[in-house]
Parts: C-alpha cells; sequence; structure tokens
C-alpha cells in the first residue's frame, strides 16, 4: 500500500470517529466519551496531515524547517486555545464560542488563500500555462468568502455578547438592505470573475474583503434574544468553509468533517428558529416590528402587585410544587448559584423544585442548562419545555427570573402580537408567579407583558442574584 | 487528460482524475456526510446543545489538517506566512473547542461528593 494509502486510511478512520463523537452526543454521560473520540480523531487527523507528500517532500529536500514551523504554530495555538478555554468564566460561554468559532473561518480563508498564493506561483515560475481549474476556483473562492463572513460575523457576534460599548446598540440604518444587496451583487460579480480568471489572487482577496464587510453587516443588526440563531448559523458556516476548503486540496477528511459541523449548525438554527416562530430571513434581515399592539400603561395601569421577600417567602413557606424559569437576566446576574440555595432550602422543606429551560432562553442553544448545571443543579430537574408545561396547573408557585418574552401570554391570547404563535412557557397558569426584574421595562421584542398585571403574579423588583439571596434568607427566618 | 497541479495535494491515485469527477467524488462525500450529520444531530437533546455547538465548533477546526499541509509544505514565502497563522487559529479553535467542551460537560456528570 502506498503512503498516501495509508494517509487516506488515517483520514477515514479520524471522520468515524468523528460521527461517533456526534452519536454519543445524545446523554450527558457518553457524550464526555463522545468528546474525547473527537478529540482523537482530530489528533489522528492532524498526524496525518504532518505525513502528506508535500510535507515529506520538503523534509527530504530542505531539512524539518517545514514540520518545525507546523510545530511552533500547532504548539501556539494549542495552548492560547486551551488557556482562553480554561479561563473563560462560564457566563461567558457563549461569547467564547463566537471567539473561537471565528478562528476555525479564518483559517480556513487562509488555507485557501496560501494555496492558490502557490498554486499561481509555481506556475509562474515553469511559465506554464494554469490548467483550467473551475472546480478549484469555486471551492478556493467560496472557502475564502465564507471564512471571512464566519469570522467577521463571529466577532461582532463576540463584542455584542461581550458587552462592548461601542456594539451596544444593534445597527437599524433603513438603508442597511441596499447596502447589503449591493455586497451581495459584489460578492456575484467577483465569483464570477474570479471564475473566469481563477489565478487571480486580487480577486480572491478582494472577496475576502467584500465577505468581511458583508459579515459585519449582516450581524451588526441583529439584537440580543436573536443571538442564539446568529451562532447557530454562523457555527454552521465554519463547517461549510471548512467542507469547502477540503474541495479545494482535494481532501475527504475536511469535507467530511466540515459537512457534519455545517449540518449540526443547520439543525440547531432551524430548532431556534421554530422555537421563536420565527422565519430565518425574518430574524436575519426582519428584526422584530415595534408596533405595540397593546399600549404599556393600558396593560399595567394600576394592576401590578409589588411585594417583598418576605411576603414571597410566606407565600413559598406553603408550596409544595415550585418550578423555577430562568432567562438571560439569570446569566447576567450570575444568580445561578443563589438559585441553586434558594432550591436547597425549599427542598430541605419538602417542596419539589423542578426548572423550566425554554429552547431559547438565554444567548446560546441550551445556554440556561449549562448555567445551572455550574451550580451543580442536577441535569434531570432541568424540564424541557413541552414537557414541563402540562404540569404548570399543579405548580403552586412558578418562579420567573431573568425572563420576559418567553413566559408572555400574550403569545397565546393575542394574535396581533408581534410574538403571537411563539412557544411559551405556560407559567401564568401556575398558582401563582413570582416574576424577579429590574423593572417594568420591556423584553427584546419590546412589547408589554400581561403576565405582570395578572392577578395571580406578584412582582418582585431587584437585581436577581440580590432577590434571591434575600429571599432564601427571608425563607430560613419563616 | 488535465494537467494536474504540482502543488496541490493530490492523490496519487487520482491525480490523473478529470477535474469534474473530482468534484463529483467529493460532492458525494459532501452530501452523504451532511445526511448522517443530520440523521444523527437531530436526535441529541435540548440540554446538551450547548457542548454539541462548541463540540462541532473543535471539529470545525478540521481545516488545520490543510493549514498543516500548506505551512508544512513552504512552498512560497507568502504562502508559508498565511499557512504558520492559519495553523495558529485552527489550533486555537481545535485546543479550545474540545478543553470548553469537556469543562461543560463535566458539570453535567452527577457529583461525588
Amino acid at each position: 500500500m502506498s503512503s498516501q494509502a495509508w494517509i487516506n486510511l488515517a483520514y477515514l478512520a479520524a471522520s468515524m470517529l468523528f460521527i461517533v463523537a456526534f452519536k454519543l452526543m445524545t446523554g450527558p454521560r457518553t457524550a464526555v466519551r463522545g468528546n474525547f473520540l473527537g478529540a482523537a480523531g482530530m489528533a489522528l487527523a492532524l498526524a496525518a496531515a504532518c505525513c502528506e507528500k508535500p510535507v515529506l517532500d520538503r523534509l527530504a529536500s530542505a531539512g524539518a524547517g517545514g514540520l518545525v514551523t507546523v510545530a511552533v504554530a500547532a504548539a501556539i495555538g494549542a495552548v492560547i486555545g486551551a488557556m482562553m478555554a480554561l479561563k473563560y468564566p462560564m457566563t461567558g460561554m457563549p461569547q467564547m464560542v463566537a471567539l473561537l468559532n471565528g478562528f476555525g473561518g479564518a483559517a480556513s480563508t487562509l488555507v485557501a488563500g496560501a494555496e492558490l498564493w502557490n498554486a499561481t506561483a509555481v506556475a509562474a515560475r515553469d511559465s506554464a500555462p494554469l490548467p483550467a481549474w473551475t472546480q478549484f476556483a469555486i471551492a478556493t473562492a467560496l472557502t475564502g468568502f465564507i471564512g471571512a463572513v464566519t469570522f467577521w460575523g463571529s466577532f461582532v457576534a463576540f463584542a455584542k455578547l461581550e458587552e462592548l460599548p461601542r456594539f451596544k446598540q444593534a445597527w437599524t440604518d433603513p438603508n442597511r438592505h441596499w447596502i447589503n444587496l449591493g455586497l451581495g451583487i459584489c460578492t456575484l460579480l467577483l465569483l464570477w470573475g474570479f471564475g473566469a480568471n481563477p489565478s487571480s489572487n486580487l480577486l480572491f482577496w478582494g472577496l475576502v474583503i467584500v465577505g468581511s464587510v458583508l459579515g459585519c453587516t449582516l450581524s451588526l443588526p441583529i439584537g440580543g434574544a436573536d443571538m442564539p440563531v446568529v451562532i447557530c448559523l454562523l457555527n454552521s458556516y465554519s463547517g461549510l468553509a471548512a467542507a469547502a476548503a477540503g474541495f479545494v486540496i482535494d481532501n475527504s477528511v475536511l469535507v467530511i468533517a466540515g459537512s457534519l459541523v455545517g449540518a449540526s449548525g443547520l439543525i440547531l438554527t432551524a430548532i431556534m428558529c421554530q422555537a421563536m416562530n420565527r422565519s430565518l430571513v425574518g430574524v436575519l434581515f426582519g428584526g422584530l416590528g415595534t408596533t405595540t399592539a397593546a399600549n404599556a400603561d393600558d396593560v399595567y395601569a394600576g394592576k401590578i402587585k409589588s411585594a417583598s421577600a418576605e411576603e414571597i417567602a410566606m407565600v413559598l413557606e406553603g408550596a409544595s410544587r415550585v418550578v423555577i424559569v430562568p432567562g438571560y437576566g439569570l446569566a447576567v446576574a450570575q444568580a445561578q448559584h443563589a438559585v441553586r440555595e434558594l432550591a436547597n432550602a425549599l427542598e430541605k422543606r419538602g417542596t419539589t423544585v423542578e426548572y423550566a429551560i425554554h429552547p431559547v432562553a438565554g444567548r446560546m442553544p441550551g445556554h440556561m442548562n449549562v448555567l445551572l448545571a455550574e451550580a451543580d443543579i442536577p441535569y434531570e430537574k432541568l424540564r424541557e419545555m413541552d414537557d414541563i408545561n402540562p404540569t404548570f396547573p399543579e405548580t403552586d408557585v412558578a418562579i420567573v427570573i431573568g425572563a420576559n418574552d418567553v413566559v408572555n401570554p400574550a403569545a397565546r391570547t393575542d394574535p396581533t402580537s408581534p410574538i403571537a404563535g411563539m412557544p411559551i412557557l405556560d407559567v401564568d397558569k401556575a398558582r401563582t408567579v413570582v416574576v424577579v426584574k429590574r423593572s417594568l421595562s420591556p423584553g427584546f421584542a419590546g412589547i408589554p407583558n400581561p403576565l405582570f398585571a395578572a392577578d395571580n403574579t406578584l412582582m418582585y423588583f431587584a437585581d436577581g442574584k440580590k432577590a434571591i439571596v434575600d429571599l432564601t434568607a427571608a425563607l430560613g427566618k419563616a | 487528460m488535465t494537467l494536474p497541479c504540482p502543488l496541490l495535494p493530490i492523490a496519487s491515485a487520482a491525480s490523473f482524475e478529470d477535474p469534474a469527477a473530482t468534484f463529483i467524488r467529493l460532492l458525494t462525500v459532501f452530501l452523504l456526510a451532511m445526511w448522517v450529520g443530520f440523521e444523527v444531530i437531530t436526535k441529541v437533546p435540548q440540554r446538551l446543545h450547548t457542548p454539541l455547538t462548541s463540540g462541532s465548533n473543535a471539529i470545525s477546526g478540521i481545516t488545520a489538517v490543510g493549514a498543516i499541509v500548506v505551512a508544512g509544505a513552504l512552498a512560497t514565502r507568502v504562502g508559508s506566512v498565511l499557512g504558520f497563522l492559519a495553523v495558529v487559529l485552527a489550533m486555537v479553535n481545535v485546543a479550545g473547542g474540545f478543553v470548553v467542551t469537556h469543562r461543560m460537560l463535566e458539570m453535567f456528570q452527577p457529583k461525588k461528593k
């Protein structure tokens, strides 16, 4: 068997390991092993890459310089990556994932750029006419373009999630659709030009620049609550960029791994959109309509009942079943450990405590699960929406912490509401609802929430973490 | 028969393959892998969506394979610099992705205390 056959066999094994890794991701216990197998597959593929013919030829003709370069670069990257991953706080996971994702996209762009540069340089040196590589040209162009969109889109998503001051406000210039259309047309023209003239490094980098601008203009207008969709979509793009890079260098492990990631990102994107009852196009280009169906003053006037920690503690004392509904506010207030303390205090009194997790609560898919798991809350208690909704009528107290739109009953009752039809957690059906919130300010959708004015709702105006700590203390005294 | 480009790491057996045939071969792999991906990933429960995102993110760092081949060949100066940067970035993605996924999955484990 030739050495290339062995290398290809290693790539095949790596691909199989990736598929098994995804397969094991279906359960929390097997997922750890899945992650290890994924890493093993990656190590195998990287080792095989070091034995590829161009690398070995270089080794034979000019010494170990090439492999040393690779080793130095890989060591730098691995140390930086591992440090980031170990240091970043759990509340910042969405940013971290966005950032890592962007690096992957940028790497794909650079691979395509380097391949193109080398190929044209060699053709120029040998003054041989360039072969007609339409497939190579299209794949190179797409890799460069998708990679650039991924990098800049991820960077903007990171900046928004990290709440860097300049990125706080969503960019809502009404001309943005024309700008995007213009950039889209530029992209098509450059793609066509590059297809006709595949040895032009200039056209390639032009395409990368247009992709960079487009990555920014597409993600700048997207608001915080739509971030889960954007993260999934960018994740999918980084996979597709890697797959496209596989077409450039004719390598099946890149194509397989890239398309697995692409598929995973697309599925999650679809799940997130479904959970918000919105189309992908609506999320990317719409922005939510601000035409409020109901005026905030009409909804709230005279109907808001504010309660203190002591009053709420008294309600909790008599409860036999309590459901906690976390939202992004919980992550902002870093209240996950305080919530755990409250749940412990309640359970000591014999109260059943469960958690209702909306699919788009937080800023990335599954965000709340990770936060609560960090506070040692067993995952069996984290219930999904469809699973827990029928149990709200038998729930004594539902405690909503930092969630708003995902518990807004207007989605069910008011067909003119901008969020009409969005699946929500039916907390309003619980006997008593406690809403922990700093003020009556609207959520991301910018609409008032009739839940706050409902007869069975008590508003507890305070910062999420302090509120829960006070509540636990009051419960201890009661 | 088309000229094989000397620097593209085309498998020796496939060197004389018509570019269109290469494209179709890779397209076949691409579509089948997409299919497998859809089948496997729809079964991942919602509570594991964050580790799934970061784990798949790490796997998208597979582009490091391409980066290593480019950087290790040191064919041209510009190509080598780009390749070097690509290896660094891809490895940040790979190492960061797997480590962070492991950190998250550890939290999902029942505590032994």
